[in-house]
C-alpha cells in the first residue's frame, strides 16, 4: 500500500528526514518511535503534504500513485488520514457540517455521490459506536473549547466517519490520562480491518499496551533504525533511546 | 469624562500560492451595463441644477427651499478627511446629479423591458409572480425608482411602501414632518450633499400597531456613466409598529470612480422596531485598484419611544471606499440599538465603517458585533463611538470587534471610542485580530476540503453571529457573496 524510499526532507532549511525507508501493507499496524526531533512528526506532515516541508530526494508510493505530487485534499481523497497532534480550532464552524463538508468534498473527488443531511446524520450515528462523544461536542465548533481528550477523541471520530485506508496517528496518545487513552485505543482497534492500514507516531509504549502493533520501527536522526515486533517496544521502554545512539552512531544506519 | 481612543494594527501573513489565484477568474457578476435611453442632467452642481432636480421631481415649494438651505450649507463645509481612506480629489463639477430613463411608466406593467431584464439578471424579479415571495422590492435604478412591488397588498395592512419622490408628492405631511428630522439638511459634508440633490430612494410609513405583513426591500442600481447616486430613504415605524427592510446595491464595472451618497433616517416611536439590512456589493474596482464605487453614506436611526428598537445589519462585500457609520440615538427610556457587520474588503478596496450608539433615555441598551476581513492589498478599519450621556441612567453597552486577516498585505484597524458621563452607565468592549492560519488551512485540507472552500468556511465561521441576524434567505445570498468576494484571496 504505502512504500517510502530513501526519503529526505527539510523544515526551515535544516535537513529532518535522511534517507527514510518505510514499506506498510494493507491490515497492517506499524509503530514509529523514537526519541524527541528524530523526525516522526515530520515524517506525517510530508506524506500529508503539509507545506513547508520540503522532500528533497526519494519517492513515496501509495497503492501505485505518486503521493508527494498530490494537493494534500487530493490525498485526503484518496485515503490517506492523519490525526493531528494538536488538533486545530475553527470557531465558528459547527464540528458536523465540518466533518460532513470534508466527507462530501473527499466523496466529490472519488466520483461518488455526496451524502444529504439525513444520509450523513445516519453515518454520524452509527459511528458514534466507535467513538463516543457526546452530542454536545457534535454541535459545538471544530475543536473550539475541547479538552485535550475530546479533541484527540474527535480525531479518531472523524477517522472513524472518513474511513481512511491509511491512518496516521501522531501522537495521538499524548496528553491523555489512562481511560481517555483506552477509549482512543478502543476506537483504533474498531477500525482496523484488513483493508485499512495505521501508522501510529509514538513516544511511549503505553499505547502500544492497547493498540497492538504488527511492526514496531525506531526512527533516530531521520531515518528508521531499527525495526521488530512488539517486543521492540518494551525493550527500548527498558533501555530507552540513549542505548540506540549507542547501537546505532548517526550517520552509520540500520 | 472618560474617553478612550486605542488604535491596534496588524498584518500578518499566510503563504504565497500563485496558481490558486491564477485558475480563480471568477468576477464581479453585477458588472453588465444596461442600454437604455437616458435622460438627465448635463455635469456640473449650483443652485440651478438643485432648483432642476426638484422641478423635475414636480416638487411643492417648501421642498425645494428645504433642499437650497442644504445645499447653501454645503458650501461652507469642507469635505471631511478623518477616515482612514486614501482617495483622490472628488471634481463636484464633473459628476452629472440627475440619471433616468427617458421613459416614464406609470405602473410595473408599463416598465421598458431591458429595465426588467437587468432586475431579473440581478436576482430581483419585478414581476410580481416571478417576485421573490414574501417580500415587496422597489426598484431604484440610478436616480429614480422604476417600480415598487406588492404595493396594493402592503396598502391593505396600512403600510406605505414607495419612493421618495412619490411620497412627497402623495404624504407631503409625513415626509414634512419626519425628513431631515433624524439626519439634519447639514449634518455632515455628504449629508448636506444629499440633501440638496437627492433624486429619489424608498419611503416606508408602518402607521401604528401594525407589523408589516412582508419584507419590505429596495433594490439600487447604478447604470449611468459619470453619475452619482443619491438616494434618500426614510422609515418611519409609529407605535408599536414593526418593520424590516433590506436594501441590496450593484453597479457596472466602470474604471472611473463613482460617488454614491446615500442617507437614511429611521424614526422608531414608542415600542416601535425597525430592523434595517444591508447587503452591499456596489463595483469594488479591479484587482489593481482601477474604478469603484465610493460609497460614503449616512444612515441614522432614532429610537424616539420608549422601548423601541433599531436593529442595523450591514454586509458590506462592495465599494472602492467604504465610509458609513449606521448609528442609533437611543432617546427613550429602555430603547435598544443594535450593529452587526461584516465588512470584506480584497485587493484595494478600502472600508472604514462602524456605528454610533448615543444613550440618552435611562436603561437603554446597545450591541455592537462587528467583523472586518481583509485581504489583498486592502485596508479594513473599525470607528465606532459609545456615548452614554448624563441622563442615561443604568444604560449599557456590549462591542465586539473581530478582524480578520487574508494575506500579509492587508491592514486591520480598531478606534473604538467611548465618551461615559453617567457613572452607573456600563461600556464593555471587546476586540481580537486574527488571521486564517496555516494550521487551519491545512487541517481542512488534511480532511480533504479544498484551499478556496476551506477559506469560505473559515470565514463563514468568523461571520456565523452576524449572518444569523439577516433574514434567511439573504443570509444564503450574503455567504454567497463572500464566497466570491473572495476568490483568489488565498494568493
Amino acid at each position: 500500500m504505502l512504500k517510502i524510499e530513501n526519503l529526505h526532507a527539510r523544515v526551515a532549511g535544516k535537513e529532518i528526514l535522511k534517507g527514510l525507508d518505510l514499506s506498510i501493507n494493507a491490515g497492517e499496524v506499524h509503530a514509529i518511535m523514537g526519541p524527541n526531533g528524530a523526525g516522526k512528526s515530520t515524517l506525517g506532515n510530508v506524506l500529508c503534504g503539509r507545506d513547508g516541508y520540503e522532500v528533497t530526494d526519494g519517492t513515496v508510493s501509495y497503492n501505485g500513485m505518486d503521493l508527494l505530487t498530490m494537493a494534500p485534499e487530493a490525498r485526503a481523497a484518496t485515503g490517506v488520514f492523519l490525526a493531528f497532534q494538536y488538533p486545530v480550532e475553527i470557531p465558528g464552524v459547527n464540528n458536523t457540517y465540518f466533518l460532513r463538508a470534508a466527507l462530501n468534498a473527499q466523496r466529490k473527488t472519488r466520483g461518488e455521490k455526496e451524502l444529504d443531511s439525513m444520509q450523513f446524520l445516519k453515518l454520524v450515528r452509527e459511528k458514534l459506536k466507535v467513538m463516543q462523544i457526546s452530542d454536545e461536542l457534535l454541535h459545538r465548533a471544530v475543536n473550539e473549547g475541547f479538552s485535550g481528550g475530546e479533541k484527540k477523541r474527535n480525531e479518531i471520530f472523524q477517522m472513524a466517519v472518513l474511513e481512511p485506508k491509511l491512518a496516521i496517528l501522531d501522537e495521538t496518545d499524548s496528553g491523555l490520562d489512562i481511560d481517555a487513552l483506552k477509549q482512543v485505543a478502543q476506537g483504533v482497534n474498531t477500525l482496523r480491518s484488513p483493508d485499512r492500514a495505521f501508522l501510529m507516531i509514538t513516544h511511549y509504549q503505553r499505547l502500544l499496551d492497547y493498540v497492538v502493533p504488527d511492526f514496531v520501527h525506531v526512527l533516530a536522526d531521520g531515518r528508521i533504525v531499527e525495526s521488530g515486533d512488539k517486543s521492540l517496544a518494551l525493550k527500548l521502554e527498558e533501555h530507552g533511546y540513549a542505548g540506540l545512539a549507542e547501537r546505532h552512531p548517526a550517520g552509520v544506519g540500520a | 469624562m472618560n474617553s478612550m481612543i486605542n488604535e491596534s494594527s496588524s498584518a500578518t501573513t499566510l503563504r504565497d500560492n500563485a496558481d490558486v489565484a491564477k485558475v480563480l477568474g471568477r468576477t464581479y457578476s453585477a458588472g453588465f451595463i444596461t442600454d437604455i435611453e437616458m435622460t438627465g442632467l448635463p455635469p456640473g452642481l449650483d443652485e440651478g441644477t438643485v432648483r432642476a432636480i426638484s422641478a423635475i421631481k414636480g416638487e411643492p415649494e417648501w421642498m425645494t427651499e428645504w433642499r437650497l438651505q442644504a445645499f447653501h450649507h454645503w458650501l461652507t463645509m469642507p469635505q471631511p478627511d478623518w477616515a482612514k481612506v486614501k482617495l483622490d480629489p472628488i471634481d463636484y463639477q464633473a459628476i452629472s446629479y440627475y440619471a433616468a430613463p427617458k421613459a416614464k411608466p406609470k405602473s410595473l406593467d408599463e416598465v421598458d423591458p431591458a429595465l426588467l431584464e437587468t432586475y431579473e439578471k440581478l436576482g430581483v424579479p419585478l414581476h410580481e409572480r416571478a417576485a421573490l415571495a414574501g417580500v415587496a422590492v422597489d426598484a431604484v435604478f440610478d436616480s429614480v425608482s422604476v417600480g415598487t412591488t406588492f404595493r396594493k397588498q402592503l396598502a391593505e395592512a396600512g403600510v406605505l411602501f414607495c419612493s421618495m419622490s412619490e411620497a412627497i408628492r402623495e404624504y407631503p405631511e409625513i415626509v414634512r414632518k419626519y425628513l431631515g428630522s433624524v439626519v439634519p439638511g447639514g449634518d455632515n459634508f455628504f449629508a448636506a450633499l444629499n440633501s440638496a440633490v437627492f433624486s429619489d430612494g424608498s419611503f416606508v410609513f408602518i402607521p401604528k400597531g401594525v407589523r408589516c405583513p412582508m419584507e419590505l426591500s429596495t433594490y439600487f442600481r447604478i447604470n449611468a456613466q459619470n453619475t452619482g447616486q443619491f438616494e434618500r430613504t426614510l422609515i418611519v415605524a409609529e407605535e408599536g409598529a414593526h418593520v424590516s427592510y433590506l436594501e441590496g446595491c450593484t453597479a457596472p464595472k466602470r474604471d472611473e470612480n463613482q460617488l454614491h451618497a446615500a442617507v437614511v433616517e429611521l424614526v422608531a416611536l414608542e415600542g416601535a422596531q425597525i430592523k434595517y439590512s444591508t447587503v452591499q456589493n456596489w463595483y469594488p474596482g479591479d484587482e489593481n485598484g482601477v474604478g469603484g464605487i465610493y460609497n460614503f453614506v449616512t444612515k441614522r436611526g432614532d429610537c424616539r419611544g420608549d422601548d423601541s428598537k433599531i436593529c442595523w445589519t450591514q454586509v458590506e462585500t462592495g465599494s472602492a471606499i467604504t465610509w458609513k457609520y449606521p448609528s442609533v440615538v437611543l432617546r427613550g427610556d429602555r430603547a435598544v440599538g443594535e450593529f452587526y457587520s461584516v465588512a470584506l474588503t480584497h485587493h484595494f478596496q478600502q472600508a472604514d465603517t462602524g456605528t454610533k450608539m448615543i444613550h440618552l433615555g435611562k436603561h437603554t441598551k446597545s450591541k455592537i458585533v462587528s467583523k472586518g476581513i481583509s485581504a489583498g492589498r486592502s485596508s479594513n478599519s473599525y470607528r465606532g463611538l459609545v456615548k452614554m450621556e448624563k441622563s442615561a441612567e443604568g444604560a449599557r453597552n456590549y462591542t465586539q470587534c473581530d478582524s480578520l486577516l487574508i494575506g500579509k498585505k492587508c491592514g486591520a484597524h480598531t478606534f473604538p471610542y467611548m465618551e461615559v458621563k453617567n457613572p452607573t452607565a456600563i461600556v464593555e468592549h471587546e476586540a481580537t485580530t486574527s488571521k486564517i492560519s496555516d494550521d487551519q488551512m491545512f487541517y481542512c485540507r488534511a480532511r480533504g476540503i479544498g484551499e478556496e472552500d476551506a477559506v469560505s468556511m473559515i470565514v463563514d465561521g468568523f461571520c456565523k453571529q452576524v449572518f444569523r441576524e439577516l433574514p434567511m434567505e439573504f443570509a444564503v445570498e450574503a455567504k454567497k457573496l463572500l464566497e466570491v468576494s473572495l476568490e483568489g484571496a488565498v494568493g
